[in-house]
């Protein structure tokens, strides 16, 4: 191990790890734009839109991000439609990460129960008063560790940008390697900079998972009693 | 001129070697799949144990799993293995370590969630009938957990066969690599093969995915009810 090139190259992989979590960042919030749309979508049962909201899931849950990836940066030039690595990387993410961001909105959704629902229509509320004062609170709480683990999934896809010439940290590591053959030093680099940025994320989601499954204990035992 | 572009994917033996090099992302999915079922019922099995330690391991396996990439794993095996153990591991071989590492967590995690899930008195059923540990274990408990875990199994198939198209980066010779050297080929030819190409090869993945996913909401929705 040589602690002065790892020293030197921590500059490279800060502004990598930056580059990551804003891009990641960006999809994420992009993803749960998406996903939020589909939902309602759903739920409201738009015609012509729904059919499109599923075929969009499942052509997006069935095939990698790669693949994706390399269709918008290297295939939509070849048709007019010239993109940035940086903006291929955001609308690939953000078009892997809605579908699973629609699939948890939608478990959650469904796990409100039916009485909910018609307990607010009778009581004179709108659909939409329905929709986002009785079950999207709801459905937000019981599918909060579907969303973590969504998130951290969506982190870990970041990895493959590199791919489409984003610097971002495993193209760090992979200059690296190939300028001064350190590959030890490289890789263990990358994998704690992977660490310092998942870690935390990940005992938070813990936390809140642990957090939500108590109250959901909470909840069933009223409504047993009753 | 759009028409011609299409072309490229049916000139000579162009789809088929596509099929060929989707073949190869397959076989490196099934071959580890097929790993991570029997190490995962292992690992599973090994999690529902009561003693500390032994919790404790596995907590830190599943945490790196679901921490680390599956890129930065493949990088260190297939870069880290020839340094410093001298072999030169294949990218083929590399890619079967890493996503066997992988499958046998999230399998483990699944299997010991699926053997959690089975109420009590089955087990308690199968001794007040006199049956044995192991008779207890391997008629009544197996087959229940596995009819349960067959959903989930498809699905980590599915993923398992989205994630091997990251081997195209440590030099495995894929369906994207021959997709690369299909474009490469007839630059001049057909500039615009790589649209063509790479959207072929976003369909091949769907339809090789798709009908796995599908099988598995089918099942999971009859298991259901």
């Amino acid at each position: 191990m040589d602690f002065g090139f790892i020293r030197e190259s921590i500059p490279l992989y800060v502004d990598a790890a930056l580059l990551t979590a804003r891009i990641a960042l960006i999809g994420i919030l992009l993803s749960g734009m998406i996903g939020f749309i589909c939902c309602i979508i759903r739920v409201m049962r738009i015609p012509v839109l729904r059919q499109a909201a599923a075929a969009y899931i499942e052509l997006s849950r069935n095939t990698p991000l790669l693949v994706q990836l390399f269709f918008l940066y290297f295939g939509l030039p070849r048709v007019g439609i010239v993109l940035s690595s940086e903006a291929c990387a955001v609308i690939g993410l953000a078009f892997l990460g809605g579908s699973y961001m629609a699939e948890a909105f939608r478990s959650g959704m469904d796990a409100v129960s039916k009485v909910q629902i018609e307990s607010g229509l009778s009581l004179g509320m709108k659909p939409m008063q329905v929709f986002f004062h009785i079950m999207l609170p709801q459905a937000v709480t019981t599918s909060i560790p579907v969303f973590c683990a969504n998130i951290i999934f969506l982190i870990k896809e970041t990895s493959v940008f590199s791919a489409v010439a984003l610097a971002d940290l495993v193209f760090v590591a992979k200059d690296l390697i190939g300028i001064s053959y350190r590959t030890d030093e490289a890789l263990l680099m990358l994998v704690i900079a992977y660490l310092i940025l998942l870690l935390p994320i990940s005992i938070i989601c813990s936390l809140i998972e642990r957090r939500v499954r108590y109250a959901e204990f909470g909840n069933a035992g009223v409504v047993s009693g009753h | 001129m759009q028409s011609l572009g299409m072309q490229v994917l049916f000139q000579g033996t162009n789809f088929l070697r596509l099929l060929q090099g989707l073949w190869v992302s397959l076989k490196i999915a099934v071959i580890s799949m097929a790993l991570s079922i029997l190490l995962g019922i292992f690992l599973g099995i090994i999690m529902n144990s009561k003693k500390k330690w032994v919790k404790a391991l596995c907590r830190i396996y599943l945490e790196i799993v679901r921490i680390m990439p599956q890129l930065v794993l493949l990088f260190l095996v297939y870069f880290g293995a020839s340094k410093h153990l001298g072999m030169n591991l294949s990218g083929e071989l590399s890619a079967v370590i890493v996503f066997t590492f992988w499958g046998t967590a999230e399998m483990g995690d699944l299997v010991r969630s699926a053997l959690i899930s089975i109420p009590k008195h089955q087990y308690e059923s199968g001794y007040a009938l006199g049956m044995t540990e192991r008779q207890v274990f391997l008629r009544i408990i197996i087959p229940q957990t596995i009819r349960r875990l067959i959903p989930s199994i498809m699905n980590l198939l599915t993923r398992m066969i989205k994630t091997t198209s990251l081997v195209v980066l440590i030099g495995v010779v894929e369906v994207v690599k021959v997709g690369k050297q299909i474009i490469d080929a007839s630059r001049f030819t057909t500039p615009s093969a790589a649209f063509w190409v790479y959207g072929m090869i976003f369909f091949l993945y769907f339809a090789v995915c798709f009908p796995f996913s599908k099988a598995a909401a089918i099942l999971e929705r009859k298991l259901r009810d």
